[in-house]
């Protein structure tokens, strides 16, 4: 498909990470590992310096909430290699109770506000952000409202009587 | 950037001023707020605010089946919606695996490059309102009322199109939606043709736009710019091209790239963007010619709804509708990541699937809100009138920004 | 004769030199045929709104040339788009800053009651927070529909009572939104 294929990336990730990463598979193509809180500043700073993988496009960053899972919150960063043409995606999971994970602002500027965002959804606090407020919703919102337990309408309204529908 | 006078300690002009360029504003497209410190005409600093259009898609999308979410996905990037409507039918797809025939991937081609233009218009005629020239846009605007009725035929609707299905259309498209696009590709050249003559060489434009705002391509690329503000600083990202969806691979066409990033690259990537789009829906017409007519969408009666003639008469067709309408389909696990161009940039889908009806979770990867973040940092030491036409060329849709 | 079409004069006694009727009906007659709109245009509404502006469904011909973008100088406030609890404060000030008489015309599905978001984080109807005289539905509405709801509105204000705006009822209406 592209320039190196995903097994060169795997290998030169296992050369250097080893266990530090879980095993890769390849949801679609797309190769994707998982790997913990304390390695992800390493893993994203050696993707993106590596010579020959060239990580150089962070593609996006995303929230998860798995409440069934004891790491329950996940961190999802999509990476892009644009001269290789190979894509990535790393996976972190968090404990809800603590949810902490080093930012990426220091590899990427354009992760800011991709962070402001997961922070704003689930409440995942990324440590070394400069200004790490609510982006979307008012400033004054208490809950994470991405978070499997808080419902989609708003719970104070009046005036939609659950007869109509089939409550 | 540049530098600002500088005022002794006691010198009354020392004080900035706050500048509140609020969220009901003619100038920016859309409901988003950058407060501003001004140093007479000069900005220092700035701080956006964006959330006043916030809509909670992603929210929305976990309650809903997966052929409900089309109408949201229309109204993140409501100028060009059926790119959206596109892009999450071939997620859907890619997660169910299934193939679409060529011919429903040459018809999606020509109405996502039709929505590509009409994308562009907006933003080239909202350039040149904001530099004071109201005529273009008019011209556009009367462009676009044909672009719509092309939607109206294939789909009913004008803006928010819900166009297609997963798997295809929901019908073909008939004699008069061909006759239609082909009078546009007769009619619309010249009309660009007029406006790149009005724009293109003026002299009052150049001096507005040229030089305003230049982005090097580093730090496009450490802020993840993606789409026409990209490829104006000289990056040929395009993920048509890096990534083929929909058969783009079987066409020929070009990506225009810039070379300084400013606004002036950023309009000139935009219309050639709109030729070649052109030149994209020409080859398409040729290539549906050849292929067996009729057909338009792909065989999967699982996730297509059949039609009501069979529903009615059919045991198979009715078990099937009942299904679909349910959600009795078992779907796979797992989770995947499309990428489409829009007309922003790289619009991504990325969806988690646990088996049931509606997405485990949904995120969309909203280029105009990516974008956007590298605003307020860019538009220190600007004047003030240089950072509305920067603001007008990176093209923000509210309603992707804030999804 | 030209081609260009007056509007009717309202009744009333004619004599050489004077025409005598009653002051509601001319300003009504005056006042319907020049609103100046003030676009709050927030999603996808607003651009149908400026198909409405085009050359091919020409907005202007009602006497709207100048939309106003101050709510100082705007006779209708056209609410076009989805309004987020976050946007409710702003719209309200907006609506404040107006001079009587005003108008609200609230276009789309979404400014009438929320539309297809009832969600957390949408308003589900600008009428929580500001009266609105004219609803046009649809998601979004076709500019011949915007037209047929600015028709409504220039009928609402062509019978208008002058005196409507001291009255105790419209004064009642503007408490129960907490505007005095």
């Amino acid at each position: 498909m592209g320039k190196i294929s995903n097994q060169q990336v795997i290998q030169s990730l296992t050369l250097k990470f080893g266990d530090r990463i879980s095993v890769p598979n390849e949801p679609f193509g797309l190769l994707t590992f998982e790997t913990s809180v304390d390695h992800i500043s390493e893993v994203l700073r050696s993707l993106k310096e590596d010579k020959e993988l060239k990580f150089n496009y962070l593609t996006d960053i995303t929230g998860i909430h798995f409440p069934e899972q004891e790491l329950s919150m996940g961190v999802i960063y999509h990476l892009h290699s644009l001269s290789n043409n190979v894509r990535v995606r790393i996976k972190v999971f968090l404990d809800i109770k603590a949810p902490h994970i080093p930012t990426a602002t220091s590899l990427w500027e354009g992760a800011n506000w991709m962070e402001r965002e997961t922070f704003d959804f689930f409440g995942i606090i990324f440590d070394g952000h400069p200004n790490l407020l609510r982006i979307l919703n008012v400033d004054d919102m208490t809950v994470f409202p991405m978070r499997r337990e808080h419902p989609l309408e708003d719970p104070n309204r009046v005036d939609k009587k659950d007869y109509f529908f089939g409550r | 950037m540049t530098n600002h006078p500088v005022f002794t300690d006691n010198d009354p002009q020392k004080e900035t001023i706050t500048l509140n360029l609020g969220p009901t504003h003619p100038a920016t497209h859309g409901v988003f707020q950058n407060v501003l410190e001004m140093d007479g005409e000069r900005i220092v600093s700035g701080v956006s605010t964006i959330g006043y259009i916030h809509r909670a898609f992603e929210k929305i999308a976990e309650h809903r089946p997966f052929y409900q979410i089309t109408p949201l996905t229309d109204r993140m990037n409501y100028c060009s919606s059926p790119i959206n409507n596109m892009g999450w039918h071939m997620t859907v797809e890619k997660l169910l695996g299934i193939e679409t025939p060529k011919r429903v991937d040459y018809l999606r081609v020509i109405v996502m490059e039709l929505a590509r233009i009409s994308d562009h218009l907006i933003c080239n005629g909202i350039l040149g309102v904001d530099t004071g020239a109201f005529t273009g846009f008019l011209y556009l605007m009367e462009e676009r009322e044909h672009i719509y009725e092309i939607y109206e035929e294939i789909c009913g609707a004008r803006l928010t199109t819900n166009i297609g299905r997963i798997g295809g259309f929901e019908r073909d498209f008939n004699d008069i939606a061909f006759a239609k696009i082909k009078n546009f590709l007769i009619k619309f050249p010249p009309i660009l043709k007029e406006f790149e003559v009005l724009f293109n060489r003026n002299r009052i434009f150049i001096e507005r736009t040229s030089g305003v705002a230049p982005v090097d391509p580093e730090t496009a690329l450490n802020y993840s710019w993606s789409g026409p503000i990209l490829r104006a600083t000289g990056v040929d990202y395009d993920v048509r091209v890096n990534e083929p969806y929909s058969s783009y691979q079987d066409f020929d066409f070009e990506i225009p790239v810039g070379t300084s990033g400013d606004v002036y690259d950023r309009y000139i990537v935009r219309n050639e963007e709109m030729w070649q789009s052109l030149r994209i829906i020409e080859q398409a017409l040729q290539k549906i010619e050849k292929e067996p007519k009729g057909i338009f969408h792909a065989n999967v009666p699982e996730f297509y709804l059949p039609p009501k003639e069979e529903v009615y008469n059919n045991m198979e067709a009715l078990i099937y509708h009942f299904k679909i309408v349910m959600g009795e389909i078992e779907t796979p696990k797992t989770e995947v990541y499309h990428a489409v161009e829009g007309g922003n940039g790289e619009l991504g889908f990325y969806l988690v699937n646990d088996g049931g009806r509606s997405p485990y979770r949904l995120h969309f990867r909203r280029p105009s809100f990516i974008n956007y973040q590298m605003y307020a940092p860019m538009s220190a030491g600007m004047l003030l009138s240089d950072a509305i036409i920067n603001m007008s060329s990176l093209n923000v849709i509210a309603g992707e920004l804030d999804a | 004769m030209s081609e260009v079409k007056i509007v009717e004069a309202p009744p009333g006694i004619e004599g050489s030199g004077f025409f005598a009727t009653s002051m509601e009906k001319v300003v009504g007659l005056a006042r319907s045929h020049s609103l100046w709109p003030l676009p709050f245009a927030t999603s996808c509404c607003g651009i149908e709104f400026m198909a409405t502006m085009g050359s091919h469904y020409d907005f202007a011909r009602f006497g709207s040339e100048r939309p106003s973008f101050s709510p100082r100088q705007a006779d209708l406030l056209m609410v076009m788009g989805t309004i987020a609890k976050k946007m409710g404060p702003v719209l309200k000030q907006v609506y404040l800053q107006m001079a009587e008489p005003r108008w609200v015309i609230a276009v789309g599905a979404c400014a009438s009651s929320g539309g297809i978001f009832d969600t957390y984080s949408v308003m589900q109807g600008i009428d929580e927070i500001i009266p609105v005289d004219v609803y046009v539905p649809g998601c979004p509405p076709r500019p011949e529909a915007i037209i047929d709801g600015f028709n409504k509105i220039q009928e609402l204000v062509k019978h208008e009572s002058l005196r409507r705006r001291e009255s105790q009822e419209y004064k009642e209406l503007l408490g129960r939104y907490g505007i005095q």
